[in-house]
């Protein structure tokens, strides 16, 4: 397996975020959902377990443009993001200005068992590059990072600067890294981020 | 079946803020009445405004996230794109309990002898998704679309209107 290079762990890099957040909607899914529910709860967190594996950055899209005075942050991983590669193009059409899309990079599908995704199955392969991805899909501002120490330096800005915004992390697979679970009914919960946005 | 600006006009009284599509031939020339100009012209201010999306399975979650935002979407894709949609709109209305609403184009409908399975297979989908919904097979049904919007989201409840074509 022809994984991407892992300098970060996810549970550092989720906690370099969680604690630069200030009143940004989140969006988490898979691995990052189950690592955010760890650091407890926010009004404005949306666990967005159980899924459309692949639609969060969707769902994030429509909810930037319909709250355009918030920030969201939409914390995707690369199995997801592999599943639904046009919606950096609906993304960039749109161009929301409020919009921060962090890919999770770890080259394997990690909450069914580290099985590496089609970007990197073949050792002859180049890993996929979802930085090129995301500018030739249009974004303007896009970041890699697989230090932590640069993660937490620019964590700040890649959450301010006008959107669409995209960040690639480069972390390690968690192992037994499970799938995240509904911290509570998820139709009450999709009701309660309505109401905590002051549209219930 | 009618017209984009006959369309548009119930959109409004629908207070639909934003369509979220992706265009068959027939939806497809309701496009300069939905985008307010030719293709490429800057968006109209006056809504409702259109996203484009690349398949219709995105549709269904720019939606759900455009509802948790307090807007007013409203999905329009054809029947084909709804087999796409699967898992999408199972978890915005199955999980998340949206009350999600959309235009779906019956592809092959008003051509009694096709045998076309988009033809076959749109209904029975729709019924085992569990969404309610209603056909619009002539122009003077249009008012349909405003009285099923009404009576779901009342409720509480996805819906669809299906508007019959006769074009592959």
């Amino acid at each position: 397996m022809n994984c991407p290079s892992h300098s970060m762990l996810l549970p550092e890099v989720v906690r370099v975020l969680h604690a630069a957040r200030t009143d940004e909607v989140v969006v988490t899914t898979m691995g990052s959902a189950r690592e955010w529910m760890l650091r407890g709860t926010h009004p404005l967190d949306f666990i967005y377990a159980p899924s459309a594996m692949g639609e969060a950055p969707a769902l994030g899209l429509g909810l930037a443009i319909a709250q355009p005075r918030r920030r969201i942050v939409v914390c995707n991983g690369d199995g997801c993001m592999l599943m639904n590669l046009g919606s950096l193009v609906t993304i960039a059409a749109q161009a929301p200005p409020n919009l921060v899309l962090l890919i999770f990079e770890n080259g394997v599908y990690e909450v069914t068992g580290a099985q590496p995704t089609a970007a990197t199955q073949a050792p002859q392969q180049s890993p996929v590059n979802f930085a090129t991805l995301a500018r030739g899909a249009g974004f303007a501002t896009v970041f890699e990072f697989d230090d932590l120490q640069e993660w937490e330096q620019q964590v700040s800005q890649v959450l301010s600067m006008p959107g669409p915004v995209l960040a690639v992390l480069k972390v390690a697979p968690v192992p037994e890294g499970g799938v995240p679970h509904s911290p509570a009914p998820p139709a009450s919960r999709a009701t309660a981020l309505k109401q905590a946005l002051g549209e219930g | 079946m009618f017209s984009g600006d006959e369309l548009v006009g119930e959109l409004r009284k629908m207070q639909i803020s934003h369509v979220v599509w992706l265009p068959d031939s027939t939806l497809g020339t309701w496009e300069q009445a939905l985008s307010g100009g030719s293709p490429g012209d800057a968006p109209k201010s006056e809504g409702p405004h259109l996203i484009r999306v690349c398949r219709e399975a995105e549709a269904w979650a720019v939606a759900a996230g455009l509802y948790l935002g307090g807007a007013r979407p409203l999905i329009m894709i054809q029947c084909t794109g709804l087999f796409d949609s699967g898992d999408s709109l199972r978890n915005a209305v199955h999980d998340y309990g949206l009350p999600l609403f959309a235009i779906i184009g019956y592809r092959s409908y008003l051509l009694a002898a096709a045998t076309d399975s988009a033809k076959t297979y749109t209904e029975p989908v729709l019924q085992a998704w569990n969404i309610d919904y209603r056909l619009i097979d002539t122009p003077d049904k249009l008012p349909l679309l405003h009285e099923h919007y009404q009576q779901t989201q009342q409720a509480g409840q996805a819906g669809v209107v299906l508007v019959a074509e006769g074009r592959m």
